[in-house]
């Protein structure tokens, strides 16, 4: 059980850091200041929850080590974040499109997970869910808004829609991990979240005018660690690069 | 890192937690007022809790030519009868 609640730790604290790394990539690249400022303040919510998620796993673990050992000195087959976060930010309208997809997932997660059987969980879920309901706000905001904007930001959400949506079904997707979590009331079983989601999706993408694929495929291999997409291993070069290259410095 | 030309100028009033008015704060680029809110939040408030946030459009407000000071403020310096500063308050009354 404690290798079960380790590794769904792992996922919830995996998912925040490596998607708040990426939307960091944005400071002062973002297309206005309001925007940069805002993608900085979401970055830091959830490099801010990663922190609780991976204390609590290292916890569990005990094996002596930290959140920053964790966040800085796993490899990529160690890491158990869905891969649609790992992917690149390409665009604006990727980056809003990748956020809009997880922020409706995360939202749904964390207010099941306020009644989590562990104590631990349930408070991190508390504390986190605020900010990830503002997160979702914004996000479909301006989904809408560049979906129903003009010809060439509804192209280009639509190129976002239809790369990024092979990816959102490994959210749903229930493995031996799930189970057990599901199974001693810690954590929902992720496929029961579909539904809600879906429907969550649905009424975005028609304010948004955007069409969402047919195909129901979902690459699949992040949360388990199996298999990661070429780019987590680039951005974790970068991310790991100092305690790498300079073990155990401090400042 | 332009603003594009279309969307429209804001200007941000905020009363913090313990404050008793809303005071101007500075501007910000939005396209409707609800995202000019959610943008003041993020750029004005750094998430503090119970603050009161409203939003102007800055082609809404009329304010007062530099030129003006002079008929606008200075008949009252110049009128001390004007400012009720002649009258004895009895001490019974306390602090006006």
């Amino acid at each position: 059980m404690s290798d079960g609640l380790f590794q769904f730790l792992l996922r919830m604290g995996d998912n925040t850091l490596v998607l708040g790394h990426r939307i960091s990539e944005w400071c002062g690249q973002a297309p206005g200041l309001e925007e940069d400022i805002a993608l900085a303040n979401t970055a830091l919510d959830l490099i801010g929850q990663t922190q609780m998620w991976l204390g609590y796993a290292a916890e569990v673990e005990g094996a002596g080590r930290t959140a920053d050992d964790l966040a800085f000195l796993r490899d990529v087959w160690d890491f158990r974040n869905l891969l649609m976060l790992e992917r690149p930010n390409l665009d604006f309208g990727h980056t809003i499109t990748r956020q809009f997809f997880f922020d409706a997932f995360h939202v749904l997660l964390l207010t099941r997970l306020q009644a989590s059987s562990d104590a631990r969980v349930a408070e991190i879920a508390a504390k986190s869910v605020k900010e990830a309901a503002y997160h979702l706000e914004r996000s479909a905001d301006l989904v809408i808004a560049l979906g129903d904007g003009t010809d060439e930001s509804h192209q280009r959400m639509q190129s976002a829609v239809d790369l990024l949506w092979p990816f959102a079904g490994e959210m749903f997707a229930a493995d031996d991990v799930d189970n057990a979590m599901a199974a001693a009331g810690i954590a929902p079983d992720p496929a029961s979240l579909r539904a809600e989601w879906q429907r969550k999706v649905d009424q975005v993408m028609a304010d948004a005018t955007l069409t969402l694929p047919e195909s129901q495929f979902a690459h699949q291999g992040g949360k388990t660690g199996r298999q990661h997409t070429e780019h987590l291993g680039h951005m974790l070069a970068q991310m790991q690069w100092l305690q790498r290259a300079y073990p155990g410095a401090t400042w | 890192m332009s603003n594009a030309p279309e969307l429209p100028l804001w200007e941000v009033f905020i009363r913090g937690q313990h404050g008793l008015s809303h005071r101007h704060v500075g501007s910000l680029h939005a396209a409707d007022a609800e995202a000019a809110l959610k943008n003041a939040r993020d750029v004005y408030t750094r998430r503090n809790e119970g603050v009161s946030i409203w939003v102007v459009e800055a082609a809404q407000i009329t304010a007062s030519a530099p030129g003006d000071k002079g008929p606008l403020f200075e008949p009252a310096n110049s009128k001390v009868y004007r400012h009720p500063t002649f009258f004895d308050i009895p001490d019974e009354i306390g602090s006006m």
